[in-house]
C-alpha cells in the first residue's frame, strides 16, 4: 500500500521487505524501541494492535519478532524483528509501556527464551515454575527429565509474588532489582488452580478491600503442555491432531488455521468443495462454543438450568459431528489439502434440520435468561471496557466487538468460502458485561445465516488435493490468521526447508482475554469476578499450549 | 450363650425359618453389602478437570447422558466432600503437586479415575517436556478410561466399574492409607538424593 510504502522509507536502518500484504522491518536491536514508538504514535499508520510477539532461536543468535496490525489498515500487517547475539544475558527493550497486551508476550518470550526485557517491571516466568531450569524453546535445551524431576511440593506462593526486573536509569546504568507484587497489608485469596469457575486450572491472586478488588494477578501454567516444542519434532501432518487440543471448544477452526497455513507455504490449491466442507464444520464449531460459554456463564451466575439447556442443543451439533467426521468434541476434520473424508450423506439434512431448530431455541435461550431481572441486574453496568483499552489490550473476537472494535478475521482477510457468504459483523458499543454476553448469542444467529447460504451450494468434485507422501514447507516464514471463537487465531510457521517445521507459534486469542480481566475486574466485588471470566468466556489450555 | 457360639451362624439360620414359618418377610444380608450398595449408587465426584475431557465430563452431567441416574450427580468443590477424583485430563509438572494434595485431603474410602489418554500415560503429549506420563505416577489410580477424550458413554462404563469395585470391598477392613508404589519410589529416590547432598 502506497501509504505504508511512503512512511516506511523514512527509516534508514531499517531493512524492509514485501510479501503480499506483510511488510517485514529488521532494525538493529538499539533502534527497536525507537521504531516501535514510531509505528504506534505516526498519525498516518497508528499500528496500534500488537498482535503477538514470538520469541525466535536463530541458533547462533536470539531473536523477537513483533507482530502489529492498525485499525486504520486492518488486512495489512507489520512484522517487527531484531536480533541479539548475546546468549548468555540477551537484552531487548521492552514496549510494554506503548501496548497493554506486550506485558505478558514478553513473560512469555522470556519463559521459553530467556530474553530480559528491560525496563519490563515483571520479569517473572510465565508458564513454568520459577525454578526451572533451561528455556525449553531455546535449540540448545537439555529436555533430560533428571533436571527438572516431577514436583512434590506446590510452588511457593513468595517465588509468585517477587517480580525481578531489570532497568537502565537516566544516567544509564544497569540494574538488577526485586520488587514485591502486594503490599505488606494486603488481603490476597487465592482463586484456582482447580476451581470450575475458573474455566479450566488458571490461578488468580486476587487482593481485596473489603469486597472490592484491588489487583489481580493470573497465573499460568498449571496445563502447560509444551505445544510448540512438541511441533518442533513433528511432521506436517502430524501437527493438527496437537492444535485440535489448543482450544479444544473451537479446535476445528484452530486446525483449519494451520492447514491453511501450510497450504499456502505449500502454495497448494484446496478444492472448493473442501473450503464450504471447512467453513459450514467451523461455523457449526462456533456455535456450539457459543453455547457451552453461554450456558457456563450462566452456570456461573447460578442458574444451573441454563447450562442444561445450553448442552442440549450443543449435542445436536455433536451428533452431526459424529456422523461426519468421526469424532464428537475432536473433529479431527481438515487436513493439509482439504478435509479427511467426505461428508455423509445425511450431513446436509440434518443441518437443515438444525437451523430452525436452533432460531426457535434462541428464543427461549432469549426468554430464559436474557430477560430475567437478576441476570440483568448483575451484568449490566459491570464491568467496562473501552474500545481503546480492547485494542490495545488486543482484546479480538466477541469482547472486543461488545466494545465496538471491528476487529472480525472473516470480514478483514476472508478465507476459505467466507467471501461466497452475505452475514454482517456483530457490533456492540457499550463494552459491558452484558455486551459481551449478548453479542455471543447474536453471533449464532450470524453463524446459522452463512451455515444457511453454504449448505445448499457445496460444489462437487474432490473433497481434498493429492498431497506427496511426505510435505516439506520451502524455506520461509508462513502466517496466517482465522477467527476463532474467542478471537484471532494465528499461526506462525518457519520453516527451513524440512519435513519438520523449524519453529511454529500459535496466538493465543484467551491469553489477552485473562490480560483484560487484570483492567475490567478492579473495582468490582469478588462475586462479579467469576461472572466476569464467564462473560470473557476464555480456554485455559489455548493460553498455556 | 458361649463366646465359640459367635462364629456359628447357624442358630441365625434356624431364626429365619422359624420367622418364616409363621409369616415373618425376612432376608438376612452383611452389613458390608448393604454399606457397599449405598456406598457404590451415591459417589460424590470431584470436580477436577483440567483439560479437553473436563467438556466430556459435562456433557456426562447434562441431560442427554445425566449421570444422576447412578446417583453420581453430587460433584463437589471441595475435597473434604468427594469420594472420587475424576480426573479428566492432562496433569502436568506444575498441577502434579496441586492433585496430590487434593488426593490427600479427601477422606476415605477414596477413589481415582483416569480419564483420557493423558491421565493414563501422557497420551498425545508423550514427548513433552513438562507433562507427567500418567496419574498413575502421582496417585493410585483404580479405573482407567481411554479415549481421546472418551465418549460420554465410555465414561459411564467405566463409572460402572468402579461401583463394580466398591462393591467387592470389605468396608470395615479397608486400609487406612493406599498403597502409592509409585510416589513412595519418587519420594524416596528425592530423599537419598538429599541425603547425597548433605
Amino acid at each position: 500500500m502506497k501509504v505504508i510504502d511512503e512512511l516506511l522509507a523514512q527509516l534508514p536502518f531499517a531493512g524492509i521487505e514485501q510479501k503480499e500484504k506483510t511488510y517485514s522491518v529488521s532494525v538493529p536491536k538499539d533502534k527497536l524501541r525507537e521504531t516501535a514508538e514510531w509505528l504506534k504514535n505516526n498519525p498516518k499508520l497508528s499500528f496500534d494492535f500488537l498482535t503477538d510477539i514470538i520469541g525466535m532461536d536463530y541458533t547462533d543468535s536470539l531473536g523477537v519478532i513483533y507482530y502489529l496490525s492498525s485499525t486504520t489498515f486492518p488486512s495489512y500487517i507489520i512484522t517487527l524483528k531484531t536480533q541479539t547475539d548475546d546468549r548468555e544475558t540477551p537484552e531487548i527493550d521492552s514496549v510494554h509501556d506503548l501496548w497493554l497486551s506486550a506485558d505478558l508476550y514478553e513473560r512469555e518470550v522470556h519463559d521459553f527464551l530467556g530474553i530480559t526485557f528491560v525496563n519490563n517491571p515483571d520479569m517473572r516466568r510465565l508458564f513454568l515454575r520459577q525454578d526451572w531450569k533451561g528455556y525449553p524453546l531455546r535449540k540448545d535445551y537439555d529436555a533430560n527429565p533428571e533436571l527438572n524431576p516431577i514436583p512434590l511440593d506446590n510452588e511457593d506462593l513468595n517465588d509468585m509474588e517477587d517480580m525481578p526486573f531489570t532497568e537502565i536509569n537516566l544516567e544509564g546504568e544497569r540494574l538488577e532489582q526485586h520488587r514485591k507484587l502486594f503490599e505488606e497489608e494486603d488481603y490476597v485469596v487465592n482463586f484456582g488452580p482447580q476451581h470450575p469457575a475458573t474455566h479450566g486450572v488458571l490461578h488468580l491472586r486476587v487482593s481485596l478491600d473489603g469486597e472490592m478488588i484491588k489487583k489481580v494477578d493470573p497465573n499460568f501454567g498449571y496445563i502447560h503442555r509444551g505445544i510448540e516444542k512438541m511441533c518442533e519434532a513433528y511432521t506436517y501432518p502430524q501437527i493438527p491432531h496437537l492444535t485440535d487440543r489448543l482450544d479444544y471448544l473451537s479446535g476445528t477452526i484452530s486446525r483449519h488455521g494451520f492447514c491453511l497455513a501450510v497450504e499456502k507455504g505449500l502454495e497448494l490449491e484446496v478444492p472448493e468443495r473442501a473450503h464450504y466442507i471447512r467453513t459450514i464444520i467451523d461455523e457449526l464449531t462456533r456455535i456450539a462454543s457459543h453455547l457451552l460459554g453461554w450456558g457456563c456463564m450462566a452456570m456461573d451466575m447460578g442458574s444451573i438450568t441454563a447450562f442444561v439447556y445450553g448442552m442440549r442443543d450443543r449435542e445436536k451439533i455433536m451428533d452431526i459431528f459424529e456422523e461426519t467426521c468421526g469424532g464428537r468434541l475432536m473433529a479431527n476434520y481438515s487436513v493439509i489439502g482439504g478435509v479427511m473424508n467426505d461428508i455423509h450423506p445425511n450431513f446436509q439434512k440434518k443441518v437443515k434440520e438444525f437451523i430452525p431448530y436452533m432460531r426457535k431455541m434462541l428464543k427461549e435461550h432469549h426468554l430464559l435468561f436474557t430477560g430475567n431481572p437478576i441476570a440483568r441486574g448483575r451484568m449490566e453496568g459491570v464491568g467496562y471496557l473501552s474500545k481503546e483499552q480492547a485494542i490495545s489490550l488486543g482484546a479480538t473476537g466477541p469482547t472486543g466487538r461488545a466494545s465496538g472494535w471491528s476487529n472480525d478475521v472473516r470480514k478483514i482477510e476472508p478465507y476459505a468460502a467466507y467471501r461466497q457468504a452475505d452475514f454482517k459483523e456483530v457490533l456492540r458499543s457499550d463494552g459491558l458485561t452484558f455486551d459481551r454476553y449478548i453479542i455471543r448469542l447474536d453471533e449464532i444467529e450470524e453463524s446459522l445465516r452463512i451455515i444457511e447460504q453454504l449448505i445448499d451450494n457445496i460444489p462437487g468434485g474432490n473433497y481434498a488435493a493429492k498431497t506427496k507422501a511426505v510435505i516439506k514447507l520451502p524455506e520461509g516464514e508462513f502466517h496466517q490468521r482465522v477467527e476463532g471463537a474467542r478471537g484471532e487465531f494465528d499461526v506462525y510457521i518457519n520453516s527451513k526447508g524440512d519435513k519438520f517445521p523449524y519453529r511454529v507459534k500459535f496466538r493465543s486469542p484467551c491469553m489477552t482475554l485473562v490480560n483484560t480481566l487484570k483492567y475490567i475486574a478492579v473495582g468490582t466485588k469478588v462475586a462479579d469476578l467469576i461472572m466476569l471470566g464467564g462473560s470473557l468466556d476464555y480456554v485455559v489450555p489455548c493460553i498455556d499450549r | 450363650m458361649q463366646t465359640g457360639d459367635f462364629k456359628d451362624n447357624e442358630y441365625l439360620d434356624e431364626y429365619v425359618k422359624e420367622l418364616r414359618a409363621n409369616g415373618v418377610n425376612i432376608a438376612i444380608a452383611k452389613l458390608d453389602d448393604l454399606i457397599n450398595w449405598g456406598r457404590s449408587n451415591s459417589v460424590w465426584p470431584l470436580t477436577f478437570a483440567t483439560s479437553c475431557c473436563g467438556i466430556e465430563f459435562m456433557c456426562l452431567g447434562a441431560a442427554r447422558y445425566d449421570f444422576a441416574r447412578f446417583g453420581w450427580e453430587v460433584t463437589r468443590n471441595s475435597p473434604r466432600q468427594a469420594d472420587v477424583v475424576f480426573c479428566c485430563g492432562t496433569i502436568v509438572h506444575k498441577m502434579a503437586p496441586v492433585l496430590k494434595r487434593l488426593y490427600d485431603q479427601m477422606a476415605e474410602p477414596k477413589y481415582v479415575m483416569a480419564f483420557g489418554s493423558c491421565a493414563i500415560s501422557g497420551g498425545p503429549f508423550k514427548t513433552s517436556y513438562h507433562t507427567v506420563m500418567g496419574v498413575d505416577k502421582i496417585i493410585p489410580v483404580d479405573v482407567y478410561i481411554p479415549g481421546c477424550p472418551p465418549r460420554p458413554d465410555a465414561m459411564i462404563y467405566g463409572m460402572m466399574q468402579l461401583a463394580r469395585k466398591i462393591k467387592m470391598q470389605e468396608f470395615f477392613r479397608l486400609p487406612k492409607q493406599p498403597i502409592v508404589a509409585a510416589a513412595d519410589d519418587l519420594k524416596n529416590s528425592k530423599e537419598t538424593e538429599k541425603g547425597g547432598e548433605q
